[in-house]
């Protein structure tokens, strides 16, 4: 079982993130985390110098940390996306496709059901944050 | 029809094996049942008052004889030998173990079925009007749309945890016979003066304990925008919908609390961003999707002439068969509404005989409807007779639809764990008690919920009946004025609630002061329109 599961081949950051207030306010803080409710677009002036953002699941119900992702990846962002909380190996799959990299579980995961999880499909029909290509695209080229 | 090709069977192929080891997991106790319920709901897979439900989907309502014949060996493998259509254009069998699961999804994948998305706070399988590619109303067949939606909405990474459950109609008609303005989203297809396709888009309708009918939120929004503009809608619905109370999650409520032009001005803007994505398939793939949904080889030159000597016949023919497009054919619907019976059950032979009918008579197609009744969409005008001989042999042949027996009933507290009280026993005892005088009754739609979340739609008949608990007894509100139609309404609490037998006494009131105040050719609901609540509320409770 592991704690943590990193899809990035840069070093992991280690500057602890800082509240969305607090990164606005002030700092020069190159992590923050954003808790569900709030709106990740107050991020995309300052992507350039984030290296970690993280994003709190309270439950896995909610779902608004999937879009907060995909808006993230939408305008550019290239650092670290981690999925923060109730993260179960069920959602990895749309996580994965909204754009996180990184999960930091609130009860550990087994690896190797996850990369079950992540393998299980190997087509889509969407368009999303991962790069990988609708039934659509396949289609038609 | 839509066909599958390689990428569809693996995604569904990918959710039998998926769900068979979420389901092994649960049978070895890995997983508890509250980690697997959000995951048996994402399929359709309900625990009941009994046992467990499983919802199948039948996209858009549409399948084949092959698809059909599944259904009833499901039935009969699995379940005890019938099932129930319900007004999702669905079915759902209401005696399945848990151990077949995944036995069962992989019979249904061998069809090109499946059961993804038929419950939890995801995007619903897509309903349409069950008359599309046959009706002479309509701009063009809403399928193809409705497919391409299907696609779409299937796994969607974002939004498969909504604040709550969401439901998308789309039709291509002035009239509605799928209750389009009651769903989260309602799309029309229609042409604006310039003849392109596009859709008027209505947002934020719904039933439940806060009925509301959608507002028009896009006046046109171009075909070419379709997915990108649906995708705008649902992820301002995602971050901002509430999920601080569950009764206050559906769209809405947001739409509602924060305003149509709020709405709106949000969607538009997310749209110009969403646009820029890419999401949008090339017009390429709308060409493939619908080339599997042109005009079957109709027959030309046909007469519409049609024998109507046997008085039973020509009965069932006044009331269940619709005009087609095409000279010489007709849309016929089987009802599931037999005098006395329970609302959408079929058994395995009732749905096995619907299978050879469509495969022999109407181009191998057959509907489901929202009203819980089975269509037969592209029939010979001459086969007719022959068809309704075989549907009478059978215990299909009630001559009653769009008539106070036609009820949509919910499974009620028969079946379902969060009913308050039964609806079935109610709609047989409706349905006998005015059967005799349901075709002097004229049009007459009512429905029933067996608890407030309304899925027997009461609030959008003409005559609704919504079960409560009272003191730990059933009661039964009486609801007038409602309709799913185009001219859509939602109906009025009469007053004091019920018991079993005082609610179908209240409707015999109602239906005296009808018939003694209508004028020539008024429907209940135009009589109820013109003369107002308070008629009908005196006639009901003196």
């Amino acid at each position: 079982m592991v704690e943590g599961l990193r899809y990035r081949d840069d070093a992991a950051h280690e500057e602890p993130a800082v509240t969305l207030d607090a990164f606005l306010d002030q700092s020069n803080a190159t992590a923050v985390r954003l808790e569900s409710d709030e709106d990740a677009r107050k991020l995309l002036p300052f992507l350039d110098r984030l290296a970690l953002i993280e994003v709190a699941f309270p439950a896995f119900r909610d779902g608004r940390g999937y879009s907060a992702a995909r808006i993230l990846r939408e305008a550019g962002y290239e650092g670290e996306l981690r999925a923060a909380g109730d993260v179960l190996v069920d959602q990895i799959h749309y996580m994965r496709r909204c754009g996180f990299d990184a999960f930091a579980p609130d009860k550990p995961l087994d690896p190797k059901a996850v990369e079950r999880a992540l393998n299980r499909y190997s087509n889509v029909y969407q368009k999303a944050a991962d790069g990988g290509a609708p039934a659509w695209k396949l289609r038609h080229g | 029809m839509y066909k599958y090709d390689t990428y569809d069977q693996s995604i569904v192929d990918a959710r039998v094996e998926e769900f068979r080891d979420q389901v092994a997991r649960r049978m070895s106790g890995e997983l508890s049942e509250d980690q697997f319920k959000p995951l048996r709901l994402m399929n359709g897979l309900y625990l009941q008052l009994h046992a467990y439900m499983l919802r199948v989907a039948i996209p858009y309502g549409t399948l084949d004889g092959r698809q059909m014949r599944m259904l009833a060996h499901i039935a009969r493998k699995y379940d005890k030998g019938y099932g129930h259509f319900t007004t999702r254009q669905n079915i759902q069998y209401n005696w399945i173990e848990l151990k077949d699961a995944g036995d069962i999804l992989a019979d249904l994948a061998t069809v090109e079925m499946h059961a993804i998305q038929t419950s939890g706070n995801c995007i619903r399988n897509t309903t349409s009007d069950q008359y599309a590619g046959a009706a002479a109303d309509e701009v063009a067949d809403p399928r193809p749309w409705a497919e391409l939606l299907r696609q779409w909405s299937t796994f969607h990474p974002e939004f498969s945890y909504l604040p709550r459950k969401f439901k998308v109609a789309i039709i291509a008609s002035d009239d509605d016979r799928a209750a389009m303005r009651l769903h989260d989203i309602g799309l029309q297809l229609t042409k604006n003066e310039a003849g392109e396709t596009g859709f008027k888009v209505f947002v934020g309708g719904g039933m439940g304990r806060t009925p509301m009918v959608a507002p028009l939120i896009r006046e046109f929004l171009p075909a070419a925008d379709y997915l990108s503009y649906l995708e705008a809608c649902l992820r301002v619905y995602n971050r901002y919908g509430r999920r601080d109370n569950i009764y206050k999650a559906r769209i809405k409520i947001l739409v509602h609390e924060i305003g149509a032009d709020e709405y709106r001005r949000q969607v538009e803007k997310e749209f110009l961003h969403v646009k820029t994505l890419g999401i949008d398939p090339p017009a390429e793939e709308f060409e493939r999707i619908n080339a599997f949904f042109q005009p079957p080889a109709w027959e030309e030159g046909l007469s519409d002439e049609l024998a109507l000597s046997d008085p039973d016949f020509k009965l069932w023919v006044d009331q269940n068969v619709f005009a087609h497009k095409q000279p010489g054919y007709a849309i016929a619907t089987i009802s599931l509404k037999p005098i006395g019976g329970i609302p959408g059950d079929a058994s395995a032979e009732q749905i096995d005989l619907m299978a050879d009918l469509a495969e022999t008579y109407s181009f191998d197609e057959l509907r489901v409807t929202h009203a819980q009744n089975i269509v037969l969409p592209h029939v010979r005008k001459a086969d007719l007779h022959t068809i309704w001989q075989k549907l009478d042999a059978a215990g299909l042949a009630a001559a009653n639809l769009d008539l106070i027996s036609d009820i949509i009933a919910c499974p009620g507290l028969d079946y379902c764990s969060l009913a308050n009280a039964r609806s079935i026993p109610v709609a047989q005892k409706i349905s006998a008690r005015f059967a005799d005088r349901e075709a002097d009754l004229g049009e007459l739609k009512l429905k029933i919920s067996g608890c407030i979340n309304a899925c027997g739609h009461h609030h959008a008949g003409h005559i609704g009946i919504l079960g409560v608990d009272r003191k730990g007894t059933e009661n039964y509100q009486l609801l007038l004025g409602g309709s799913g139609a185009e001219d859509a309404s939602l109906g009025r609490i009469t007053g004091p609630g019920f018991d079993e037998d005082g609610i179908v006494d209240a409707i015999e009131r109602t239906l005296d002061r009808y018939v003694a105040t209508r004028e020539p050719g008024e429907r209940f609901l135009d009589t109820y329109r013109r003369v107002g609540f308070e008629t009908f509320k005196e006639a009901i409770y003196g």
